[in-house]
């Protein structure tokens, strides 16, 4: 048992409380006391990252129940990886949101950390249910968020997100009740022990379970034949909210390499790998559709939401070999790509205020206000998400390219995602060229003032990436411990022996 | 008994996923209740369908699993939030888009004539 686990659940809880409380408080108050919790569960996942990293697993029971029966919450290198991911993310988001984005509704600080208490709960929980449950927080508190602002254009995306996403909680019920009928456990770590021994005949419903999770976080991921809703939703949002949604697809992504490394990997018997094998042509098909959607956007809000897409469809197909150094390739280039296109969102917002009426549109205009800032910011950013060097893309994507062992996987991955790249590439320099290059005569007026809160957390995000390449060893080493961690999952069903408090003797 | 549950189940889901096609926003939201209905009773049969026992072992001859029931009342709770939730959207959706109810915001029009469509590209 160990309190620490509680904290980045606790945190966000009791000052999301405290928010909902505080709508008519003056705004200084407010932006200070979530601001404080921020940081304050930025810095519980540091405490914890180094705990993880000592590779062993953390258990908190809930009432000092005896896993399987109780709710328990585990804490290994991955679980902690994906807090100081998130919370970094958030951090830099929720300062960018004090330059006035938060001015819209008295609600906003109260909403936004309960949508990191709804992660933070999907990262540390050991038992299906209740992953279940924290989906449902994240996605009730993204749906307010994703409503705030000013404007009619956010409801109809805003709609079709809602409905999408309770047709997955629907399937993902379906998935739920499936599995414990056969196995009597939700816990995952129990699971694991269990799949493997199910009798022949409920081998089907199992089977059905889990290709029905994985239709699920594949919702949550946005794969391809389930990803149109993300384009809508992602720009219609204001900047740091669309910003902190980068982190939304990655958590189908995490529950992914949980569920079907931990509970269907290789140690599973019958089930063993389930879904794999669908998995990659579909996440090199997700790639394909997000550089063609990338090629189309009008916008630059548009082209970062395709780029969500691409990462997904890169992230995945590293998962999909199922071996350690994939693995390792995907959470080195998942750090990557969240900061950087959380952080390319918030530029695009700047950009937006700084042209008038030709907002962030692809189109000429009159020469943008602050345009050496923004265009290198943005130049950053597209490097970095492209994969050049010297920024962290490039190193990450040579981490998934190296992973593909077999001739055909390193065929069918070597040339979609160079090929991809490159079309990518094209994209941003279009965007980029059109954007800040091509000016008509003319001027704007009134550019939106760039404070420090919003330039800083904007450059912070996007220079993130700088960071991952002087940390490049201690990060993909410990992305390697991480996947080995991952693919030892005998270790991780210890769990269920460890001794209650009380009865540690 | 199993049998009548099942089409119950089935008549419910199957009712829903249709009316979840539906291009109004009413029959979508009333669908998704439906749906919700089936996957509740569903998730509830996982722990098998039993008359006359009881979740506490010891006080009857037979006993019911309790973890199904609390999964079904988590599930009750949830999706009673969020059916409200998509209710007051709907209609926020209906009042932002003057009175059309479309799950598109507006209908799509076959023939629009070339002003219309300008205006459509004005508001992509």
């Amino acid at each position: 048992m160990n309190h620490w686990l509680t904290a980045p659940i606790l945190i966000p809880l009791i000052g999301g409380i405290l928010q909902a409380f505080m709508g008519y408080a003056p705004i200084a108050l407010r932006r200070t006391l979530a601001i404080a919790t921020t940081v304050l569960m930025l810095v519980a996942a540091i405490v914890l990252l180094v705990l993880a990293d000592d590779g062993s697993y953390r258990l908190y029971a809930f009432g000092n129940w005896q896993p399987p029966f109780g709710i328990v919450l585990v804490l290994d290198r991955l679980a902690a990886l994906m807090l100081v991911m998130t919370a970094v993310l958030a951090l830099f988001c929720h300062i960018y949101a004090i330059g006035g984005t938060d001015e819209s509704s008295r609600q906003f600080h109260g909403l936004f950390l309960f949508q990191l208490l709804g992660l933070n709960i999907a990262f540390l929980t050991g038992d299906l249910f209740n992953l279940f449950v924290a989906f449902e927080v994240l996605l009730i508190a993204s749906y307010g968020l994703l409503m705030h602002g000013e404007g009619t254009s956010r409801t109809v995306p805003g709609l079709h997100y809602v409905v999408l996403n309770l047709a997955g909680s629907a399937v993902f019920l379906i998935a739920v009740g499936m599995i414990y009928s056969v196995t009597g456990t939700l816990n995952m770590a129990d699971l694991a022990i269990k799949i493997p021994q199910v009798a022949e005949e409920n081998l089907p419903l199992v089977k059905a379970g889990g290709m029905m999770l994985l239709v699920v976080f594949g919702l949550k991921a946005a794969i391809l034949p389930l990803c149109f809703w993300l384009p809508g939703a992602y720009s219609n949002a204001t900047a740091p909210v669309a910003a902190l949604f980068a982190v939304m697809t990655k958590v189908g992504i995490y529950a992914i390499i949980r569920v079907f490394t931990l509970i269907f990997g290789n140690q599973a018997g019958e089930l063993a790998s389930l879904g794999m094998d669908w998995l990659f042509p579909l996440a090199l098909i997700t790639l394909t559709m997000g550089v063609i959607g990338a090629l189309g956007a009008a916008s630059l809000r548009k082209l970062v939401a395709w780029q969500v897409i691409i990462s997904v469809g890169t992230l995945l197909a590293a998962i999909s070999f199922g071996t350690v150094a994939g693995t390792s390739a995907a959470l080195f280039y998942l750090l990557n790509t969240t900061w950087v296109v959380g952080g390319l969102f918030l530029v695009a917002d700047l950009v937006d205020g700084q042209r008038g009426s030709a907002q962030d549109k692809i189109v000429t205009a009159p020469r943008i206000a602050n345009r050496t800032f923004l265009s290198v910011l943005f130049l950053m950013g597209a490097v970095a998400s492209v994969g050049l060097p010297p920024l962290s893309g490039f190193f990450a994507k040579l981490l998934i390219l190296k992973s593909a062992v077999t001739e055909s996987d390193v065929a069918w991955l070597w040339s979609v995602l160079l090929i991809g790249s490159f079309f990518t590439l094209i994209a941003y320099s279009r965007a980029g060229s059109i954007v800040f290059w091509r000016n008509v005569e003319g001027h704007i007026e009134e550019p939106q003032k760039l404070t420090p809160s919003l330039s800083i957390s904007a450059s912070a995000l996007i220079s993130l990436s700088i960071v991952i390449v002087i940390l490049a060893g201690p990060i993909s080493r410990y992305a390697e411990d991480t996947a080995a961690q991952l693919h030892d999952t005998s270790a991780y069903t210890d769990i269920l022996s460890k001794p209650m408090v009380g009865e540690e003797k | 008994m199993e049998l009548a549950f099942a089409v119950v189940i089935g008549a419910l889901t199957a009712s829903g996923v249709y009316l979840m096609l539906r291009a109004r926003t009413f029959p979508v939201v009333v669908g998704l209740t439906m749906l919700s209905y089936g996957v509740n009773l569903f998730l509830f049969s996982s722990g098998r369908l039993a008359t006359g026992g009881q979740p506490i072992i010891g006080s009857a001859e037979t006993y019911s699993d309790p973890l199904p029931q609390a999964l079904v009342l988590t599930a009750i709770v949830i999706g009673f939030a969020m059916t409200a939730f998509v209710v007051v959207l709907s209609l926020r959706s209906l009042a932002d888009n003057d009175n059309d109810d479309h799950v598109n915001g507006r209908v799509p029009e076959q023939d629009s004539t070339p002003q219309d469509q300008e205006q459509e590209g004005a508001n992509t």
